[in-house]
């Protein structure tokens, strides 16, 4: 089980319909957050710089929303009511256009996550290869290990190394069974995620783009 | 038959940065560009016969010549989103050779008067994410992007944006959502982006191999690039090939070699014992082809007339130890989640789609569930904004259509597995009336 699955469920009536109540994100008995008070709300001077700097880069301030959130995470661990209120303020939005922003994309968490993301493909190619069982695995190595999440995810981009996650952002693979434990190992005593499946050492499959001898990197699991 | 425009020795060490790239000619193209006039460059480019590499296939230089021409806020979006299942093609060449992809953008945009560019990559990409950021430095360092780009009096501003995890973000107008801050929702077209794209200026919108075969097709003269390939698609695809194959990854191939070619000789086929079952020439949105559809010749205009697509140019390969049913579920259930909700067909399309197979799978489907199964396919097809419910659509029919047998059969399978009767007998219904 990951965290994921971890959650409470969304209350059901028998028929299945949700119950009210079940979006806790939305408390209808207060009026609705308008743009942040900058007097009222502290934002850490380092965040406030670095968001301040993406807004400059784009002809409207409001294109560096998703990289402010990506800041914001960064920061408190997740995108937080607090995280949230806190771009709310440097961007001059409401939290709600934010928060709305935030639920569309799978990399911001709006609720609390471990500190560690190790996100399993399961899609189709690295499926083929066996991902589904690699991800239970995963799943049960982590067990009793809060601070590392564990998330079956869309296509990464690398099926060629399926199947494949990517740790911290690392990209990781071939994977077997038995590297699940050594995924949890590493990141324990905080080394660099089984270097010798990382996707940055490995050589292009084409014959022509490929200089192993200059660069005497053996290709992972590679033939030819 | 190959040759390697790109990817040739782009494992060289160094590559990435400005150093190497320079000492094997890069930015020549640049300076070669900047000598002749705007029009010009277009004009190459239409005579190259460049066809998109993200996906559609439209001609790059008969959309950049739909951009309005003179001075006005005009932007470049470079698609690097790249989500596309089995597609990792421009990840390579972006971890690799960066400065290939900045020299196009610069060319481009010179030759359509854009002062603006953005790349808009994927925010799981962060190790090309960040190689890029320091190519785009090293670029701006050198001079060759700011005020003035060598003397020419041509000026960019180039800013990379990552995104956060969202697959409709690869459709352009979604992007374009997306990049102006918003949740990546796909627009109304017409207006198309060349017309009204980002902040309602003309866009123009290319994939990342586009973009980094500008500086080749300058280099050589857009006529010699159409002698590589075939009459309707000329040059070289970069391919990523995936699944039940021995040497996966990527290869530079030229357009129309055969895909036995591929799929046997270079990727080695799948393992020994093993039959190609199915393979997606295009991705995991192209209809499925079969084993015996294997000596097609891999270019945009066979695969469309085979029922297919060459798409991004991903290769998925399907060995006889899968089951279509399996196959069906896993694509299903990827677009369901991907679905940005905006049009019901898709939204409701791909969400029953996947239900209707949990009921399979239950074994609480009947024959008839196929039936209409497709009959949701067809009838996503062209009614939604974007192509996202087409792109399950058409390989979850393709798959209907040709693996029916085999569905029907896991069907038998699984009502036995769960022993239920698919249909209630007769005598258990309610007359109407009697409720």
């Amino acid at each position: 089980m990951s965290y994921f699955d971890k959650r409470p469920p969304v209350k059901r009536y028998e028929h299945g319909s949700r119950v009210p109540g079940w979006d806790e994100a939305v408390d209808l008995t207060k009026p609705p957050a308008t743009v942040p008070d900058p007097a009222l709300t502290p934002v850490p001077e380092e965040l406030r710089a670095k968001i301040e700097a993406a807004m400059a880069l784009y002809p409207d301030p409001k294109s560096a929303s998703i990289p402010a959130l990506h800041l914001a995470q960064k920061h408190h661990g997740w995108c937080s009511p607090e995280a949230i209120t806190q771009v709310a303020c440097v961007m001059r939005l409401t939290p709600a256009y934010l928060t709305s922003v935030a639920s569309f994309y799978d990399m911001f968490a709006l609720q609390p996550k471990p500190k560690n993301d190790v996100y399993v493909c399961t899609n189709i190619s690295c499926s083929l290869l066996g991902a589904d069982e690699f991800y239970e695995h995963m799943c049960a190595a982590v067990e009793g290990h809060d601070d590392i999440g564990v998330r079956g995810f869309e296509c990464l981009g690398a099926c060629e190394i399926g199947p494949m996650a990517s740790v911290n952002g690392e990209y990781v693979g071939p994977l077997n069974l038995d590297d699940a434990k050594l995924i949890v190992e590493d990141l324990e005593a905080g080394r660099s995620v089984l270097e010798h499946k990382q996707l940055r050492n490995r050589a292009v499959a084409d014959p022509a783009g490929r200089v192993a001898d200059w660069t005497g990197i053996d290709p992972v699991g590679q033939e030819g | 038959m190959t040759a390697h425009l790109l990817f040739d020795r782009i494992d060289e060490p160094g590559l990435n940065t400005l150093k190497v790239y320079e000492q094997r000619g890069g930015y020549s193209a640049l300076r070669k560009a900047f000598a002749v006039p705007q029009n010009a460059i277009v004009e190459e480019i239409s005579a190259s016969g460049l066809r998109g590499r993200g996906g559609a296939g439209f001609k790059m230089g008969q959309k950049a010549s739909f951009l309005p021409k003179g001075e006005m806020a005009k932007y470049l979006v470079c698609n690097a989103d790249e989500s596309e299942p089995g597609t990792f093609k421009d990840r390579e060449l972006m971890q690799k050779c960066p400065h290939m992809l900045i020299e196009g953008i610069i060319i481009t945009t010179f030759a359509t008067g854009i002062h603006h560019a953005f790349i808009y990559i994927r925010g799981e990409y962060e190790l090309q994410a960040d190689i890029l950021e320091a190519a785009i430095a090293e670029a701006q360092a050198a001079g060759f992007i700011g005020e003035n780009i060598l003397g020419s009096g041509h000026s960019l501003k180039l800013v990379l944006h990552r995104g956060a995890g969202a697959y409709i973000c690869g459709e352009e107008t979604g992007l374009l959502d997306s990049l102006e801050g918003k949740r990546g929702n796909p627009r109304l077209k017409p207006p198309f982006p060349a017309i009204e794209g980002l902040y309602a200026g003309p866009t123009l919108v290319n994939n990342v191999e586009t973009l980094a075969t500008v500086p080749t097709i300058i280099n050589m003269g857009g006529a010699e690039y159409a002698k590589i390939g075939t009459e309707g698609s000329t040059g070289t695809k970069l391919i990523s090939v995936s699944g039940d194959v021995q040497r996966p990854g990527n290869y530079e191939i030229v357009l129309g070699t055969s895909s036995r070619e591929i799929i046997y000789g270079l990727c080695g086929g799948p393992k020994p014992g093993r039959e190609v079952k199915m393979w997606f020439p295009g991705g995991s949105s192209s209809p499925v082809l079969l084993a015996q559809d294997l000596d097609l010749a891999y270019d945009f205009d066979t695969l469309a007339k085979a029922g297919s697509m060459l798409g991004s140019g991903a290769i998925i390969v399907v060995d006889d130890s899968h089951s279509a049913f399996e196959v069906a579920q896993k694509l299903v259930k990827f677009y369901a989640h991907e679905s940005c909700g905006k049009c019901v067909p898709c939204r409701e399309g791909t969400n029953w789609t996947h239900k209707m197979l949990a009921r399979i799978e239950a074994g609480e489907a009947t024959p008839m569930d196929l039936d209409i199964m497709a009959s949701v396919q067809t009838q996503i097809i062209g009614n939604c904004l974007c192509v996202l419910g087409d792109a399950m659509a058409m390989p979850v029919g393709s798959i209907v259509a040709k693996f029916r047998d085999e569905l029907e059969a896991e069907i038998d399978a699984a009502s036995e597995r769960a022993n239920t009767v698919p249909v209630a007998p007769i005598q258990d219904a309610i007359p109407v009336g009697a409720r």
